[in-house]
């Protein structure tokens, strides 16, 4: 790691002035930029620790939403998002207990890695990304890999779920690091059904759009199985080829709607 | 019943009280003062051409002492490789020099070019980035068979070739071979790849060096499984410097399953810098750094035949191997495909005719040498693939094949130069189908069915050389070392003892077996005995752990000790009670003298040793203190049969493996326990072999398995619960514990077992798939499934 400051500051305002001086940049969790900087991959000046401020955690209902602050850990959502029980088992089956009691929902998503489980979750509940300056709909938030529609500085205050009638999200397992080979995320609400799949694809989170045709027009797993799921720009690495992503794109999709309570 | 902490019980491991409590003390927890620490500069292209190291701008960045490149090295002796392998036409094999730190060229990403010595570890490597270089890129040769090619690019611009050696053997019955295959009524052909693992111990490798000025003594803390192999090879090759200056010492070792056997640069570095610097060094491996700098194992290729006669009798058997060497000779790499490979391809069974050709190759890669099994992998999976695969051609139960080829008479000499002392594969192979309930298993696989996955039952048996010796022996078979083992037991003057044995502990239990063996031996609780071990300066010159040989040799030496001390003792109790000392018997700690109610307790007779007031000194020294050095006779040939069931997800290709049992005959046992621990284990890195690990380089030479992010390594719930069994116990008949080993028993065995297991449930499902290379990772199951 390079020589850097740490700054821990209480209060959202605090953390936006600190962010805006050059080099400086936001540490959730932690669980993906600190290996970063022991690796002396990234050489910020200055690191900005968001979890202190007591306004960014935290998991509350409003009507059909289910909020959940910036800096809510893994493990709190997976014991705390009872109103949203798909969701509560995504958080439970990322990492490991030590990831999961420091990683946050704003780091992941901010990061936006590929094989990330919470952008999926997030993309197929149409989920609203507050930040400190606006709002942002999922389906303008991701961008493609490590690429998101934060500006420098912008922190991810909260994130807004609708809560769908069904839910359910399956991951396979990449073996070694155990992120989604693919993961798929079905939610099913009255405007119909959104799939979204992460691990996949090398533009990072997708939405299955002829899936969601099919299953908005009868959800059951056999609807998607006249479907294929082209393999183009799909993850080609040392665990899976893109065909065998794109075989399991189906597979997932297929059990996620069987599993949907 | 043993008694407690005496041969036979399950005492638990004294050392984990340790260990498990944080108060293990591993070389990373020596800290000296003013110690100086040390950042390797390493390659980052796998191979090319060093042009110009400039450290001038890094030598005046803040904190740096000094900063090393091979011009500091100049005079001083490569990294030696410790086995000679002469090939099939008698030539010598080709030995290309290993610098400690690279010269002129850089041949493996990971190669450490410089080395920087400063005030922190984050200095050092902020002059490290500071270094500027020129190296000319030249193409890397990765695959094995490329690098054979003629016109392939060299990986040593000074040799012939990339082929290290061609190895036959056993060279004579290469014709005879041929002709057995030309004219057998079934032959079964197998290309398989044994691939490339990283062994991964939890401890990363450490080194210190410390110089002492007033006494010019060079001491090496290091994490070793063989700390006086690294003091022979470090100072008599390297550095010159004599053994009575150098001390090695390896503390508590986390794990090194053969990865730590190796004398590395590292540590002659450290040695070196320490002096040249006056200051402690210390070096302490980046997980990143081991999975580019701990020698590797496996990575064969190999093509093998087995002949049949149309009763499924085998008759000849031929591989044909390219066994990857990496960039450089590591310490045993060039004897692990041959010497502990070739001779193990007989297997339980009486081929008559063997015939093995390893060609043993140079690539632009880390090192590979020994890892857990070490060749005996190889080997096992080779054969018992093959015999599987020839079963279903013949249409034959693949027990009932193996047991129509069992070798049932011992000893026995088999075609390829071993001969086994004892052994019952009949006994372990019916112990296997009592364990495992063979006849369930038609029931399980229906309802595996039922819930949409494919169920395979996989058997096979294995062999293992073990307690690597005798020295005559594998001298002549290149070996550049002698493989005895040394022990010295100290009796104090109040009757406790100290064992100062040559083997390392690094996981073992040791410190807990070694006591039962003398607490059985004079009959005092095994509390009252100590195990000294890892240190040049306290134990006698010894050769340390690996090849599952502590028990079997070092176990052996502590017993010769132990019954010179105990023959000591019984003079000295003899004068006490006044008696013949061939009427003194000693049982449960006391003296006593056949035929009468005379006795004399252990601790009398100790104490009378040191304060010699009544005591024969015209005739006897005081003190009791014996050491002895043992060289087997022979190896030992551990056995058994295992079995896997694996359920297969036919929509994603993942194997789960449902239920390992194992047979095993390792011949006496010390502690049941320990012996279950690690088959536990072994079977472990077995099944991570076998469906998770690969080590991977792309065609430039970059690992691409660099990180635990791509390189799998088990987890708890990709193990199933094992079974296992020792019961079946064929003693051997060569060391004074009829004890065989037991380290690496799992790690051989288990692999061709799930191999086996998965290919049975794809066939049971009606796919024609005979083979699929490790690991069986879903993507490659699924993929084979497509046909």
């Amino acid at each position: 790691m390079y020589e850097l400051n740490i700054t821990r500051p209480e209060t959202l305002a605090d953390a936006v002035e600190a962010l805006g001086h050059d080099e400086a940049m936001a540490l959730g969790g932690g669980q993906t930029l600190i290996p970063t900087l022991k690796q002396r991959l990234a050489n910020p000046e200055t690191l900005v620790s968001l979890t202190g401020i007591a306004e960014l955690s935290g998991i509350s209902r409003d009507g059909d939403m289910l909020i959940i602050g910036g800096t809510t850990t893994h493990a709190e959502v997976a014991s705390g998002a009872t109103d949203y029980p798909a969701l509560a088992a995504l958080a439970g089956g990322i990492g490991d207990p030590a990831v999961r009691n420091r990683g946050t929902i704003g780091g992941s998503l901010a990061n936006d890695d590929p094989a990330a489980c919470y952008p999926a979750a997030v993309l197929a509940s149409g989920a609203t990304i507050v930040t400190n300056t606006r709002e942002i709909a999922a389906d303008d938030f991701f961008e493609g890999m490590f690429t998101t529609a934060l500006h420098d500085g912008e922190i991810i205050t909260a994130v807004r779920f609708p809560i769908p009638q069904k839910a359910n999200y399956q991951k396979f397992d990449q073996p070694a690091s155990r992120f989604a080979l693919v993961g798929v995320f079905v939610a099913q609400t009255a405007d119909g059904v959104r799939v979204a799949v992460t691990g996949a694809s090398e533009e990072g989170v997708f939405r299955w759009t002829d899936a969601e045709a099919a299953l908005s027009a009868d959800f059951s797993p056999t609807a998607v199985d006249g479907l294929n799921v082209s393999a183009d720009n799909l993850i080609g690495d040392l665990h899976g080829t893109p065909e065998y992503r794109a075989h399991l794109v189906k597979v997932m999709t297929k059990r996620a709607v069987a599993a949907s309570g | 019943m043993p008694a407690d902490g005496g041969i036979g019980a399950s005492t638990k491991r004294r050392e984990d009280v340790r260990f498990l409590t944080g108060l293990g003390n591993y070389t990373d927890d020596i800290n000296i003062h003013n110690q100086a620490y040390v950042h390797f500069l390493r390659s980052d292209v796998a191979h090319g051409k060093l042009n110009r190291v400039d450290t001038r701008a890094a030598e005046k960045m803040p904190g740096v002492i000094r900063i090393f490149t091979s011009k500091d090295f100049e005079g001083v002796g490569g990294i030696p490789c410790g086995w000679q392998v002469t090939d099939r036409f008698g030539e010598p094999m080709q030995e290309p020099k290993h610098p400690v730190l690279a010269e002129g060229f850089v041949r493996h990403v990971g190669d450490p070019i410089a080395a920087v010595v400063a005030e922190t570890l984050e200095q050092a490597r902020d002059a490290a980035e500071a270094i500027e270089m020129d190296i000319s890129e030249l193409p890397a040769v990765i695959d094995m068979a490329a690098a054979l090619e003629d016109g392939a690019p060299k990986v040593h611009e000074e040799l012939s070739s990339n082929l290290c050696y061609d190895w036959g053997f056993v060279e004579e019955n290469s014709a005879a071979v041929a002709d057995a295959i030309a004219n057998a009524a079934h032959v079964t052909t197998l290309e398989l790849r044994n691939q490339r693992l990283v062994a991964n111990p939890m401890e990363a490798r450490v080194a210190i060096g410390d110089y002492n000025r007033a006494t010019d003594e060079h001491t090496l803390y290091t994490t070793s499984q063989n700390p006086h192999v690294i003091r022979l090879l470090m100072g008599a090759f390297v550095l010159g410097i004599p053994e009575h200056k150098l001390h090695v010492i390896s503390p508590d070792v986390g794990g090194g399953f053969g990865t730590k056997i190796f004398h590395y640069a590292e540590e002659a570095f450290c040695t070196f810098a320490a002096k040249a610097v006056n200051r402690p060094v210390k070096w302490a491996a980046t997980r990143s750094e081991a999975f580019m700098s701990d020698g590797q194992g496996r990575d064969h290729v190999t093509k093998i035949e087995l002949a049949l006669d149309k009763d499924g009798h085998f008759l000849a058997l031929r591989t044909d191997t390219l066994a990857n060497m990496g960039a450089y000779l590591s310490t045993f790499a060039p004897s692990v495909p041959t010497w502990l490979h070739g001779t193990l391809m007989a297997g339980n069974y009486k081929t008559p005719l063997i015939y093995v050709n390893v060609k043993a190759v140079f690539t632009n890669t880390v090192p590979v040498d020994a890892y857990r099994g070490a060749g005996r992998p190889e080997a096992s999976f080779q054969l018992e693939r093959v015999i599987d695969k020839a079963a279903r051609e013949l249409g034959m139960d693949p027990i009932e094949l193996r047991r129509k080829n069992f070798i049932t008479e011992f000893p026995y000499e088999t075609p390829v130069a071993v001969a086994y002392d004892t052994g019952d594969y009949n006994a372990t192979m019916d112990k296997l189908i009592e364990m495992a309930d063979f006849d369930g298993f038609e029931a399980r696989r229906e309802a595996s069915a039922k819930k949409g996955k494919l169920r395979g039952l996989g058997v096979n048996c294995y062999i293992e050389a073990c307690g690597i010796a005798p020295s005559n022996l594998v001298g002549q078979l290149g070996a550049r070392a002698g493989l005895y083992e040394s022990a010295t037991v100290r009796v104090n003057a109040t009757g406790s003892i100290t064992v100062m044995t040559g083997s390392h502990s690094h996981g073992q239990g040791h410190e807990t077996a070694f006591p039962q063996v003398i607490a059985s031996m004079i009959g005092i609780d095994a509390d009252q005995v100590d195990i000294v071990h890892g240190d040049t300066a306290k134990t006698p010159m010894g050769m340390g752990t690996y090849g599952s040989r502590s028990i079997a040799v070092g176990g052996s030496a502590m017993v010769r000790a132990a019954e010179k001390v105990i023959s000591k003792a019984k003079k000295i109790a003899a004068h006490l009670m006044e008696a013949s000392e061939g009427d003194i018997e000693l049982k449960d700690g006391q003296f006593t003298v056949a035929g009468t109610d005379k006795s004399v307790a252990w601790g009398d007779v100790t104490l009378a040793a040191y304060v010699p007031h009544n005591y024969p000194l015209e005739d006897l020294e005081p003190g009791l203190e014996e050491t002895a050095f043992y060289d087997p006779a022979n190896f030992t040939y551990p056995s058994g049969a295992y079995a896997c069931e694996v359920e297969v997800d036919p929509d994603t290709g993942k194997v789960e493996i449902c239920s390992f049992h194992a047979a095993d005959d390792f011949g006496n046992i010390i502690n049941p326990m320990i012996v279950d621990g690690q088959v536990h284990g072994g079977i472990g890195q077995g099944i991570g072999q076998a469906l998770l690990e690969n080590c991977v380089y792309d065609s430039d030479g970059q690992l691409l398995s660099a990180s635990f992010m791509d390189y799998a390594m088990p987890r708890a719930d990709d193990l199933p619960f094992y079974d296992v069994d020792h019961s079946c116990q064929t003693p051997c008949t060569h060391n004074p514990l009829g004890v065989k080993g037991c380290g690496e028993a799992g790690a051989i065995g288990s692999p061709p077992a799930v191999v086996n297991a998965v290919v049975d449930a794809l066939q049971r499902a009606g796919h024609d798939i005979t083979h699929i290379d490790m690991p069986l990772s879903p993507a490659r199951v699924w993929s084979a499934m497509q046909g």
